[in-house]
């Protein structure tokens, strides 16, 4: 049995037909392939997989793709404009927030949820943010640091650097 | 001729520059290239059916359901691997390679053939159209199991009589016994010392969790007859050694690609059954075969690493100078040798004298096999273990003498003045002032102000106490190979025989370039990870790159020099003897004309003329070798506070001083910091990979089981570096990728420690998870309770 669904992706509108079953990082990944959104584990528990359904912050291993029929969803390929990167982007590497880069996409989503929502986070309310997410590799202190940073950029408007 | 000045972009890019990484662009926007990012043109999905037994010999592996479900399109098992005749995953090194007396050494199939020894253990590898189809056929495949009887942890495993992983060893499940020092010059020392101290402590099982699980994507070309191998590790050439012998090819006819890999912390550098398996399946399927791991899957069958169980025992004088140290270690194997099993045993027992001037010293270490999945190296694979228990016994001799713990560390730190230092576990410590390291530290974690820190949270409910450890590595294992390889345009390429997978080669070897040759530092492509590209390498693993890599790329960077001399000359129009290579351009001795490295490049590329005498082409290759290797080592202090209600442990502040030699990226070497302290605190508060003793099954199998670390475990962090030169490379660095891991479990739980002694804990084992507190604490007062009534 396969179903009809209909989602803006990164602001473009896609029409598929794809298995009831399939979770929306799977129909991200393999139908759409934007590869971008990682899968890290089975239990809901990592956050690789995070993505911006509607403005909020979801892990797509635990969203069916048909339950994002006729919403939008953003992916870590949807975030800079083009080539120029957006603000978080360019801090999570200007502060050295990411190592082996595999969680990374997980932590931009997480993060731009959290901004688009309190664009004036506490190191506190920062940490609240990614608590869903794991990274092994960096020991957190950068990205919470890039976090903070981009929200800095992103409240006065000024571009965090040039690339490199 | 153009006269080339100092490239200001060198000063940027150079040695010491907290440069921005390279790699980061690609990561931040989604385009990173991971195994499972890969696609092939009518790719199959596999899936492994995995032994839900501890040890058990298999009755019956019934696999015809599975292989009449939809989509199957094969279902591999042990009666495939023997018909086959593939070989079995077996030990890199066994301890008779290295001179000791010899180990028992095991051959592990890539699908379990008439037995299993560890519940996760392979035993069908099916194959099907999708993912979705592999697993659910997987589900139908039905195995009988007739149980043996298990041991998951390495005492029970030493228990006489107990259930035995290999029959066929001769020892029991003794795969080795280790022994390094002097027995009776040790016990001598013993039986006179005014003061013992000894502990019995266990080093938990963990596992490394990388975020990337492993996954391998294998195809067959029948026209070639040869193997593309798709592969998550940190070691291409070493994953293509280790798969050609399983698949009893040769290395000519597989290439193995890393693409980029998302951790891997030392459980990805040996290859894996899977690996194996893609290729074996595609040859029989016909078509390129993925398999990527569940999280679960993971759990199960990735190699895990500590797990050991030590008692350690030190003998003082009255002024708390150490006379000798002793120690026996039962060191679990797991249920086969992994390639590189051994290097935990080895590096747990010859580190167990520190950075501490202790020439008398018995160690004797027994691999335990038990019937678990294979240990492997983790982060520090053996230095973590050897440091912890030299660090818990310094804190206990510290109260028994009544001595300030930072001051027992001063009166047996090994001085400046005795480099280098032969320890009797022969070992030469080059470089380093490890008591200047241990002052800094004392003094930058403000270590006398904590009376007034502890008095300030006692007023708030807490319990606070302070630990500090100090640790010495070695940084870097075996040789490596690196090469620089210009174009016709005058670009470079670096060729790397190391292998990143999250450490930033890409942007240090480019400093290192940019700075020696002039090239511009946009201008360096890096190219790693593909066996068909790169001639040899050996990966990264154990803080090799920056040392063995480093070292041999300046080897390359100083043959590409040689080469392009003459031609320089013949350029310039002058004697070879008469140009040098100074500030980046040759020039002629005495004057400022001068050429660029990328213009002698450009003209090894003249389709005619002046390259009839010169050769066509610039390039340059070099090796570095680890013997003698470096030993980075450091002070970590942190500060917690217990809330003895409920048990929970903050860690409040941390301040480590490393000496990693010269620091090429600071902002690359403070990451390394960062995370290795995450996976120490990890171990110290939260992880611990268990087996359940009474059915053999994993019962950390999720990571909601397993404690992984979160942001908010994170303290505060000062991480502060003293750049004493290693004496025994060119590029004067010693290894940054392992220090806070080892560093940070002892440092933590003598913190807390401290916390608790007052209230009657004299002992916690890891992790310091708040039940544990909260049982000791109860425990203490039945006990203090029980001594008021006596
Ligand atoms: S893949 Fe781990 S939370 Fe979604
Ligand atoms: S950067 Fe590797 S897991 Fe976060």
């Amino acid at each position: 049995m396969s179903v009809e669904l209909s989602t803006t992706v990164n602001g473009a509108p896609r029409h598929e037909v794809v298995e009831p079953r399939l979770l929306l990082v799977h129909y991200l990944r393999e139908t759409l392939g934007l590869t971008g959104t990682h899968v890290g584990c089975d239990t809901s528990q990592c956050g690789a997989c995070t993505v911006i359904l509607d403005g909020a912050a979801v892990k797509s291993c635990t969203v069916l793709a048909v339950q994002a029929d006729g919403h939008e969803v953003t992916t870590v390929e949807g975030l800079a404009a083009g080539e120029a990167l957006h603000p978080l982007q360019e801090a999570f590497s200007t502060a050295h927030g990411l190592q082996c880069g595999y969680c990374t996409p997980g932590f931009l989503m997480a993060a731009a949820a959290l901004l688009a929502e309190n664009p004036d986070p506490s190191e506190e309310e920062v940490h609240r943010g990614i608590e869903g997410n794991l990274c092994r590799c960096t020991g957190y202190l950068n990205i919470v640091k890039a976090v903070l940073a981009a929200a800095a950029t992103m409240r006065h408007g000024t571009a965090s650097g040039s690339d490199r | 001729m153009t006269s080339t000045s100092l490239d200001p972009t060198t000063a940027r890019f150079g040695i010491g520059q907290p440069v921005r990484r390279v790699e980061d662009r690609r990561f931040v926007m989604g385009r990173g290239r991971y195994v499972d990012d890969i696609s092939l043109r009518h790719e199959a999905f596999a899936a492994v059916v995995r032994a839900s037994s501890a040890n058990a010999r298999l009755q019956r592996v019934e696999v015809s359901a599975a292989r009449s479900a939809p989509g199957v399109l094969a279902v591999l098992t042990g009666d495939d691997v023997l018909a086959d005749g593939l070989a079995g995953l077996t030990a890199a090194a066994m301890p008779e390679d290295l001179g000791a007396p010899p180990g028992h050494r095991t051959f592990r199939p890539i699908l379990a053939t008439g037995r299993v020894r560890f519940a996760g253990e392979g035993i069908a590898f099916v194959v099907a159209e999708t993912a979705a189809d592999a697993a659910d056929a997987a589900e139908l495949v039905e195995v009988d199991y007739e149980p043996l009887g298990h041991v998951t942890d390495p005492l029970s495993a030493a228990t006489p009589g107990a259930p035995q992983v290999h029959e066929d060893c001769p020892n029991g499940n003794r795969a080795w016994v280790l022994a390094f020092g002097d027995a009776e010059a040790t016990a001598a020392a013993f039986e006179s010392a005014p003061h013992v101290v000894s502990l019995r402590l266990e080093n938990t099982r963990l596992t490394a969790n990388p975020i990337e699980p492993r996954a391998a994507l294998g195809e067959f070309d029948p026209a070639r007859g040869t193997f593309m191998l798709y592969s998550s590790t940190q070691n291409p050439h070493g994953v293509r050694q280790q798969v050609a012998g399983l698949l009893k090819i040769p290395e000519t006819s597989l290439r193995v690609v890393g693409p980029d890999v998302g951790g891997g912390f030392g459980m990805k550098a040996d290859s894996y059954p899977e690996d194996a398996l893609v290729c074996w399946a595609s040859r029989r399927v016909g078509r390129p075969v993925k398999w990527v791991a569940t999280r679960s899957e993971s759990l199960l069958s990735d190699t895990g690493g500590r797990d050991q169980v030590v008692d350690g025992e030190l003998a003082l004088d009255e002024r708390g100078k150490i006379l000798a140290i002793r120690a026996h270690a039962l060191h679990a194997v797991g249920a086969y040798i992994a390639p590189a099993g051994l290097v935990p045993s080895i590096f747990s027992s010859r580190f167990l004298p520190g950075a501490y001037d202790i020439s008398t010293m018995h160690v004797v270490t027994e691999g335990m096999f038990t019937n678990t999945s294979p240990i492997g190296p983790y982060r520090g694979a053996g230095r973590p273990e050897a440091a912890y228990v030299t660090e818990r016994l310094l804190d206990e001799a510290a109260q028994a003498l009544g001595l300030d713990a930072v001051e027992i560390r001063r009166r047996n730190l090994i001085r400046p003045e005795d480099l280098p230092y032969e320890t009797p576990t022969h070992f030469s410590y080059d470089s380093g002032d490890f008591p200047r390291v241990l002052e800094r530290c004392a003094a930058e974690a403000d270590w006398e102000g904590f009376p007034r820190r502890r008095a300030e949270s006692e007023a708030r409910g807490l319990r606070r106490g302070r630990g500090v450890a100090y640790y010495i590595e070695q940084g870097g294992v075996f040789n490596d190979r690196m090469e620089l390889r210009f174009d016709p345009g005058g670009t470079v390429t670096v060729v790397a025989g190391t292998f990143s997978h999250g450490q930033g080669h890409e942007t240090t070897y480019a400093q290192l370039v940019s700075e020696w040759l002039g090239v511009p530092f946009e201008q360096i492509r890096f190219v790693q990870g593909d066996t068909d590209m790169v001639p040899f390498g050996r990966g990264t693993v154990a803080a090799r790159s920056s040392m063995i890599g480093g070292s041999a790329l300046r080897r390359a960077a100083d043959a590409v020099i040689e080469r392009a001399r003459p031609m320089a000359a013949e350029l310039l129009e002058a004697a070879v003897e008469d140009v040098e290579f100074a500030d980046r351009q040759f020039r002629v001795v005495g004057t400022r004309q001068g050429l660029s490295m990328m213009e002698v490049a450009r003209a090894f590329y003249f389709p005619m003329g002046i390259t009839d005498s010169f050769g066509v082409g610039l390039e340059g290759s070099g090796t570095w070798s680890t013997t003698p290797p470096n030993f980075p080592n450091g002070c970590h202090i942190c500060e917690v506070e217990v809330d003895v209600g409920t048990g929970d442990v903050a860690v409040v502040a941390y301040t480590v001083v490393d000496d990693v030699g010269i620091v090429i990226n600071p902002l690359i070497c403070e990451g390394q910091v960062h995370g290795g302290l995450a996976q120490g605190l990890g171990q110290a508060l939260l992880e611990h990979a268990a087996y359940d003793r009474d059915s053999g099954q994993l019962s950390s199998g999720t990571l909601g089981d397993y404690g992984m670390p979160r942001s908010k475990l994170m303290p505060p962090l000062r991480s502060l570096f003293e750049e004493i030169p290693c004496t025994t490379n060119p590029l004067g660095v010693k290894g940054v990728g392992e220090g806070a891991t080892i560093g940070a479990p002892p440092a933590v739980m003598n913190a807390v420690l401290d916390a608790l002694r007052p209230l009657g804990v004299a002992h916690l084992d890891m992790p310091a998870t708040p039940d544990r507190i909260w049982a000791a604490l109860a425990a203490a007062a039945t006990a203090g309770a029980a001594g008021v009534q006596a």
